[in-house]
């Protein structure tokens, strides 16, 4: 057994040492820090050339045509800013409905169903009021209908503790079914032959920023990003929120009224998946076709989660998903990659970024030992 | 501090510790929770750690139980430094530990939480299980129900059930953290005496403790540890001769340092019955009230409480008293009766709107449903009155203020934590009891329900709870308080009430022979 030397000079050159060494570990803890966050992108990127070369095709072709067409061009990165804005809604929808522990699955389906109703009905109603009118209209008109959609499954959570999963799942599925039948049978442009909605014309549309063709839909997502990540940091209705998603007996205890607030974020997640559809319709396409269906929801929730629900983080998530995504659209076309491409280089990012968090976990564990 | 710490350096049994502390130091962001400790531990031995709260006891075990690593130090298991890296490792080493805070999973049956450590493949075979779970808790005198839903269970009836598991994982080093502190004093008597016969059968026990006669009555040797670091000890031959009196003194020294004495003073001198409130209309008026539940049902409470009056509820932990309180505070519905508070029904109320009547709910769950772990300090001080003014303005957050109810409260109610910033959970267990009290006893209140409220406290913290108590009502309010421990009730209560079994069997006033009687009630239903 070692004998222990109880002196305090020993002490105090000891916490002179610990100082130099403290500033130092700062130093490495900032570095290690910015290798943890590019490092990931960097082996992502790898790995994924290493299939690219498996399939032929030269991944430094392929990347180098993805920045470009998504990034660098003029067209590609306004096409990229204008797809960011109906992902940020999602996003936003899907940061509130987490911290309060509710798995809102169900955001295609809301997202569908809102994008059909405002297309069948904007260019419509563009016959009876001035356009302005008509896009603030159909906006919250696309929220209310995503809300609407999950109505069930809040109810059935709030009041009788059903898992949302599988109640937000079905429901997507049942919705996105019904707004193909709704798009097929009840929307239908009778001036096309393409099973679609009537087209908003160019000008009747969310106005274009400046002398761009980004859509203002861009600005509508930022602004709820960061309504959203405010809300939650600052307000007492988010950290009512938190609670409930952190300890929902102690929530219960605390007096909050859960099933109320179950109802509520159900309500505003989905409000929020509504409304992307909306801004995606206003915004970018102009109509809905049968059968399409862009399945964001899915994609956006592993972003959400490696942003931790921050939203800066969720901003720059989003951006680079759209940068890959707007660029691998082009590249299919010219590269024979097919367009699925972004999401596997995006799956591979996934993990990696998992792995990394989980060796830096161990490696904080172990250096307080 | 002296250097007799090596044990060895008393005629010391011819045993070689099972387990050995090697100057062993924990530290965490802003505090070291052990400081450089050297401890070894007997086989034969129960040795009992003391401290204050927040003294590191907790931790010092939990080091033994493999869920955390020493920052420096070493320990040895058998003479052989090794790391005990996970739980896992633990229990193939011999060490079971009995945590200060459930480890069930809520959702199992005791029957598959005791199958949890088992081969993943085989089908566990439940009868069994369940016959074995009842012969070892009939060895320690406990009863448990293996088939009972662990969440159905009260905190003391978990608390039983972990220790049975422990032991039918075949320990041989047990670690029990504040094992009895939810048992009755007969419980807690019986725990103490299965000790002993475990230890006569070579086992080696840690039992940490806040109650002094238990560690007198039931320790071969005992360390005290105080801010992190071990300020002494206690071996065998000098507890022996120094006699329970005299050991109590010198431990109660070594706890707190000068003011300990006052301490113990505080609660001795406190053990008269507060003078009798006359009766006034009452406060808090219970009328027949039903509460349903599948192990527990309540049924026929009637409880008149005036203002100023504190009634005492005793009785053996899982009788109804959490299905009570919970009724009372609005966490449960009721089934039939009425609670009037200051003449007007509650009892359709939501739990919310029943807190600004004026009800007030210490419960008993501390870090179930009484604190949120993940959050702040500053925050969980004010869970229930998130919204309100001036901590939130327009539904926005005023950090200054809630910074400032924080530092005030902290310091009011002594909560040991490195910052208010620091998550709840991170604190020592009394130290989250304090937060708790804290909260509910500041601001106007009408009527005060609190269940074991000084559970986990150290003597010093006791009294002061107690002496908040008696304010509480000396202001005016009606006061109930739950709790297992007569002596305690016996302390603060005007009268008290008997639970058996989902009903009152009895009340009595608190005068000379109140003990005597109440003792005639819980054994009465119980024949
Ligand atoms: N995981 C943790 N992270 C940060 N601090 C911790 C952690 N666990 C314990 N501490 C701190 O270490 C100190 C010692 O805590 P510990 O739980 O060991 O006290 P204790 O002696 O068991 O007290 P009690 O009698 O109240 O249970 C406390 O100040 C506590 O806040
Ligand atoms: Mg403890």
């Amino acid at each position: 057994m070692s004998v222990e030397v109880q002196d305090p000079s020993a002490d105090g050159q000891a916490a002179a040492k610990n100082n130099g060494l403290a500033s130092r570990r700062l130093l490495t803890d900032r570095l290690q820090l910015i290798g943890l966050s590019i490092g990931p992108l960097v082996a992502a990127i790898l790995v994924a050339s290493l299939i690219l070369i498996a399939m032929g095709v030269n991944p430094v072709d392929y990347y180098t045509y993805i920045v470009n067409r998504g990034l660098l061009s003029p067209s590609g990165i306004e096409a990229t800013l204008t797809r960011m804005g109906p992902l940020l809604l999602i996003a936003a929808g899907l940061i509130v409905a987490f911290r309060a522990g509710i798995w809102n699955l169900g955001g295609d389906a809301q997202f569908l169903l809102g994008a059909s109703v405002v297309a069948a009905l904007a260019p419509v109603l563009t016959g009876y009021m001035p356009v302005w009118l008509v896009l603030i209209v159909t906006l919250v008109i696309g929220a209310i209908i995503g809300a609407l959609w999950s109505l069930v499954p809040a109810l059935l959570r709030a009041r009788q503790g059903v898992n949302e999963i599988i109640t937000t799942m079905m429901m997507s599925f049942l919705g996105i079914s019904f707004s193909n039948v709704l798009v097929k049978i009840f929307f239908l442009d009778p001036a096309t032959n393409v099973p679609q909605t009537r087209t908003l014309p160019v000008e009747d549309r969310l106005p274009r920023l400046f002398d761009t063709t980004i859509s203002s839909g861009v600005l509508i997502g930022l602004v709820a990003i960061l309504i959203v990540h405010y809300v939650m940091a600052k307000t007492a209705f988010g950290l009512k929120l938190k609670i409930v998603g952190a300890n929902a007996k102690a929530a219960v205890h605390a007096g909050l009224s859960v099933s109320a607030l179950t109802i509520g974020v159900f309500a505003i997640s989905a409000g929020f998946s509504g409304l992307s559809g909306a801004v995606a319709v206003l915004g970018q396409y102009g109509n809905v076709r049968a059968d399409w269906n862009p399945a964001y929801t899915l994609t956006i929730v592993p972003l959400v989660f490696l942003a931790r629900f921050n939203g800066f983080a969720t901003i720059a998530y989003v951006f680079l998903f759209s940068v890959l995504s707007i660029g691998s659209e082009s590249a299919a076309r010219r590269l024979g990659v097919p367009n699925y491409f972004t999401l596997v280089t995006m799956a591979i990012l996934l993990i990696l970024l998992g792995i990394t968090e989980m060796l830096d976990q161990k490696r904080r564990e172990s250096r307080r030992t | 501090m002296t250097l007799s710490s090596q044990p060895a350096d008393d005629a010391e049994p011819l045993a070689k510790p099972i387990v050995s502390l090697k100057s062993v130091t924990k530290r965490f962001p802003g505090i070291v929770a052990n400081d450089s400790i050297s401890i070894d531990f007997f086989p034969g031995e129960v040795h009992v750690l003391l401290g204050e709260n927040g003294a590191g006891k907790s931790t010092l075990v939990s080091m033994l139980s493999g869920l955390q690593q020493p920052s420096e130090g070493s320990i040895a298991v058998d003479g052989t430094e090794m790391p005990i890296a996970s739980p896992q490792k633990a229990l193939s080493l011999g060490i079971g530990t009995v945590f200060q805070h459930s480890m069930l999973v809520p959702s199992l049956t005791l029957i598959d939480n005791v199958n949890l450590g088992g081969s993943w493949w085989k089908t566990p075979d439940r009868e069994a299980i369940a016959k074995r779970m009842e012969e070892t808790a009939l060895s320690i005198g406990v009863e448990v129900n293996p088939a009972a839903i662990t969440s159905s269970l009260s905190l003391g009836e978990q608390q039983q059930a972990e220790i049975v598991r422990a032991l039918m994982r075949g320990s041989r080093f047990l670690i029990l953290d504040e094992a009895t502190a939810m048992l009755t004093p007969k419980d807690a008597e019986k725990l103490g005496q299965l000790m002993r016969r475990l230890v006569a059968q070579g086992l080696a026990v840690i039992f940490i403790t806040h109650k002094l006669n238990e560690a007198v009555a039931y320790g071969d040797r005992i360390s005290v540890l105080r801010l992190g670091r071990k300020v002494g000890a206690l071996g065998p031959d000098e507890l022996k001769s120094l006699g329970p009196e005299a050991a109590t003194k010198e431990i109660i020294r070594l706890m707190f340092g000068s003011n300990g004495n006052q301490a113990a003073e505080t609660t001795r001198a406190a053990g008269s019955a507060r003078p009798l409130v006359t009766a006034t209309d009452p406060l808090l008026e219970i009328l027949a009230l039903e509460v349903d539940d599948d192990s527990v049902p309540v049924t026929g409470i009637e409880l008149k409480i005036g203002a100023g009056e504190i009634v005492g509820i005793a009785g053996i932990d899982g009788n109804g008293q959490k299905q009570l309180s919970e009724a009372l505070a609005g966490q449960r519905p009721v089934k039939n009766g009425r609670i009037y508070l200051d003449g007007q029904p509650i009892e359709d109320l939501p739990i919310g709107a029943r807190r600004h009547r004026g009800l007030r709910y210490v419960t008993d769950d501390r870090l179930g449903e009484g604190t949120v772990g993940a959050f702040p300090v500053s925050i969980n001080l004010l869970l229930k009155q998130i919204g309100e003014a001036p901590f939130w303005r327009s539904g926005i957050e005023q950090g200054g203020a809630i910074a400032e109810n924080a530092r005030k409260q902290v310091k009011d109610y002594d909560i040991r934590t490195p910052d208010i910033e620091t998550p709840a959970g991170k604190l020592s267990g009394g130290n989250i009891q304090k937060l708790l009290l804290a909260r509910e006893l500041t601001g106007s209140a009408r009527a005060v329900i609190f269940a074991k409220p000084t559970y986990g406290l150290d003597l010093n913290n006791i009294a002061a709870s107690r002496r908040r108590i008696r304010e509480a009502a000396d202001g005016g309010k009606a006061v109930i308080v739950l709790s297992t421990e007569l002596d305690e009730l016996i302390e603060l209560s005007d009268r008290i009430a008997v639970m058996s079994q989902g009903r009152i069997v009895g009340i009595v006033e608190n005068d000379g022979d109140a003990r005597q009687k109440i003792g005639e009630f819980m054994s009465g239903v119980a024949a």
